[in-house]
């Protein structure tokens, strides 16, 4: 079959170098994703956590090749799977990477399921394209991975509507598609956004566990940054269309370098703060993505900035063993902490 | 605070709300949705009381009913000893003034078509308490007092971001001196950075002008950071009431166990050790609440008495209410 079957060369599942996507809209170009490299190992799990806006999604996206096109485009920047560039490759092979290899949940899984079909025909789609199965081992491993993911009575409810599932039911059913041929890597773009605590819990629950038993990788994004303490071994910080800060989780929570990754910790409300202990806050709102200007995105909201920081974007360096953090500051900033 | 210094601004006995669910051509009445079902809380004045809950358990219908944009099935609302159910037309509108509400989406609930200057200014027109260059006057204040630039009092809501649009919001709603603000999630659609900033600013306001709160909020970090006291509800019930550090110290309910034990905690650390009360199963539908307890279908711990009668909601300690078979005040 494809090189992707091959035994990997490095260990690495996936290795991003230097992405950079832009839209090119009526008010400008829009700089979504600047230059974003990183690296994910075999069954790894990765966060990647910022707000609305700073790229994570587009990210994504890119990786998947589903940017819609005009008006995106992806300007450069390589995306490795198993050491094949996935951004080279035709788009009949795209499709048969996307769903097989790498597979994709979103937020709201209302609008990403069709509702005029059944919830088992969705399902069993992916298998008879993907895996070439036919119309009763299709049903047969249908019900088998609604039954994996925790819905009862599967092989009667493979005939449901989605509106006949609730909202945790459905992102279930979601998983259990992009589940079903097996992939590399899922990646999960706001997964639980739309859902209860108590549901949320299950779910990251369900793809922990649906991780240890099928060894895949999954990139997890999020603007929760509880979420992400609880689920990932490596963490992406991005900020405007830029890569931040990465590093193991226990690091970047632990000892935040930039100053961003300080101030969004520093916001959440901490459990043993006594009454009437203010919040901290960064000053400001983030930056405008059409017609970026020059420089660090963070420095007009940044109490560390110095001149430097207005004119030259600074460069991703290590700051500890495999902790990278892009500021020129980030000395004084992780002093201070 | 002692029970004899703290004054009651709000108390709310035993309030229903029902949604009537009509079918066929006649529309006829075949059920209803307990959306709020025999709620009953006191708010003291200056404080913040926390509403929390998971989506569809009623504390926005709550905050509502308290407010009268809903007619209230059953039950009262006495505000400074008055029963709002009972007043109408200019009493109402007066009571009014002293009760405000915030809202979730600061792009739904502000006017496109209206300047700052008429969105903050329509109440003091409305209750004509100023007019001319003295509301402008008026708005300016306002607009200095949540953090906005005065002189953008001509701009419209869709110029402002989502945090600046939050502010205008709640200058709207300080325009009358209100004694009393609902926040309905006035911040769940707001980036976490601009969430800090909007909670720090409600609890100076709070500081400044003597503010009481009931936040309703599905975040229970934000809650246990603003509030004084916290209700936690379950389809349309109220299932325990306490002080924060209490409830989230000692939680007795096994619906706010649970719950709490699924809020993420941003430390890897803390997470690692976490042991999770994982619920089974989905919210039941508020039309058809199970008999009993109403979280005897998802409960870890019922027993064959939860399948048959309703627990009370008691007091089982000093200031702490649970509404639980297995929960027993001392003797």
């Amino acid at each position: 079959m494809s090189a992707y079957e091959a035994q990997p060369a490095t260990e690495n599942l996936l290795e991003v170098k230097d992405l950079v996507t832009r839209f090119y809209t009526e008010d400008g170009v829009v700089y979504a994703v600047n230059g974003v490299s990183y690296n994910l190992s075999e069954g790894g799990t990765l966060g990647v956590v910022g707000e609305s806006g700073c790229g994570k999604s587009v990210h994504a996206l890119s990786v998947m090749r589903l940017i819609p096109m005009p008006p995106g485009k992806i300007e450069s920047g390589q995306v490795l799977l198993r050491g094949q560039d996935i951004l080279k490759v035709s788009e009949s092979e795209m499709r048969r990477v996307r769903g097989a290899k790498i597979a994709m949940i979103f937020q709201d899984p209302m609008t990403s399921l069709n509702p005029v079909l059944t919830v088992g025909f969705q399902i069993m789609e992916a298998l008879k394209l993907h895996q070439g199965m036919n119309d009763k081992e299709a049903r047969e491993r249908a019900a088998e991975l609604l039954t994996m993911v925790g819905i009862p009575e599967a092989s009667q409810r493979l005939d449901d509507y989605p509106h006949q599932f609730s909202g945790g039911m459905r992102q279930r059913a979601m998983i259990a598609m992009g589940l079903s041929c097996n992939p590399l890597l899922l990646i999960a773009d706001e997964p639980t956004t739309a859902l209860d605590v108590t549901i949320q819990a299950q779910i990251i629950d369900l793809v922990k566990r649906l991780q240890d038993k099928l060894g895949m990788a999954v990139i997890w994004i999020t603007h929760d940054l509880g979420v992400v303490a609880g689920l990932a071994k490596q963490v992406n910080v991005m900020y405007a269309g830029s890569l931040i800060e990465k590093g193991p989780v226990k690091e970047i929570y632990g000892n935040p370098h930039h100053p961003y990754t300080v101030g969004l910790l520093g916001s959440l409300p901490h459990p043993d703060a006594p009454q009437g202990v203010r919040l901290f806050s960064i000053q400001g709102e983030p930056p405008d993505l059409v017609g970026l200007p020059e420089g660090c995105p963070f420095a007009p909201r940044c109490t560390y900035a110095v001149e430097r920081c207005l004119h030259e974007m600074p460069l991703l360096e290590s700051a500890e063993p495999g902790h990278m953090v892009a500021c020129w500051e980030k000395e004084r900033v992780s002093k201070t902490q | 605070m002692t029970d004899q210094q703290r004054e009651v601004i709000l108390r709310v006995e035993g309030l229903k709300k029902y949604f009537p669910v009509r079918r066929g051509v006649f529309q006829r009445h075949v059920g209803n949705v307990r959306a709020v079902d025999d709620v009953s809380f006191d708010v003291y004045r200056g404080e913040t009381l926390g509403l929390v809950g998971e989506s569809g358990c009623g504390k926005t219908t709550t905050g509502r009913t308290i407010i009268r944009l809903y007619e209230p099935t059953d039950g009262q609302v006495y505000f400074e000893d008055v029963d709002l159910a009972s007043i109408k037309g200019s009493q109402l509108r007066q009571m009014r003034r002293k009760m405000q509400m915030i809202f979730q989406d600061p792009y739904a609930s502000l006017s496109p078509r209206m300047s700052v200057l008429g969105i903050v200014g329509e109440p003091l027109e409305v209750h004509r308490v100023a007019a001319g260059a003295e509301r402008q006057e008026r708005v300016a204040e306002l607009l200095q007092l949540v953090g906005l630039n005065p002189a953008h009092m001509k701009r419209y809501p869709h110029e402002f971001s989502g945090g600046q649009r939050q502010r205008i919001g709640l200058a709207r709603s300080l325009a009358l001196n209100p004694d009393l603000i609902i926040c309905d999630e006035p911040i769940s659609a707001l980036d976490v950075s601009i969430q800090a900033q909007v909670v720090n600013l409600l609890e100076e306001l709070q500081e400044k002008l003597g503010l009481t709160y009931i936040f309703i909020a599905h975040d229970l970090s934000m809650v246990r950071h603003i509030s004084n006291r916290v209700a936690v509800m379950y389809l349309g019930k109220i299932v325990e009431l306490t002080d924060r550090d209490e409830l989230y110290g000692n939680p007795l309910h096994p619906y706010t166990q649970a719950l709490l034990s699924a809020v993420p905690v941003p430390d890897p650390i803390v997470e690692e050790q976490r042991q999770r009360i994982i619920l089974e199963g989905d919210l039941p539908s508020p039309a058809h609440p199970p008999e009993g307890c109403n979280f005897n279908t998802r409960c870890p711990v019922a027993m064959e008495q939860c399948f048959e009668m309703e627990p009370e909601f008691i007091e089982v300690e000093k200031g702490h209410f649970c509404a639980c078979h297995r929960v027993q005040p001392e003797v």
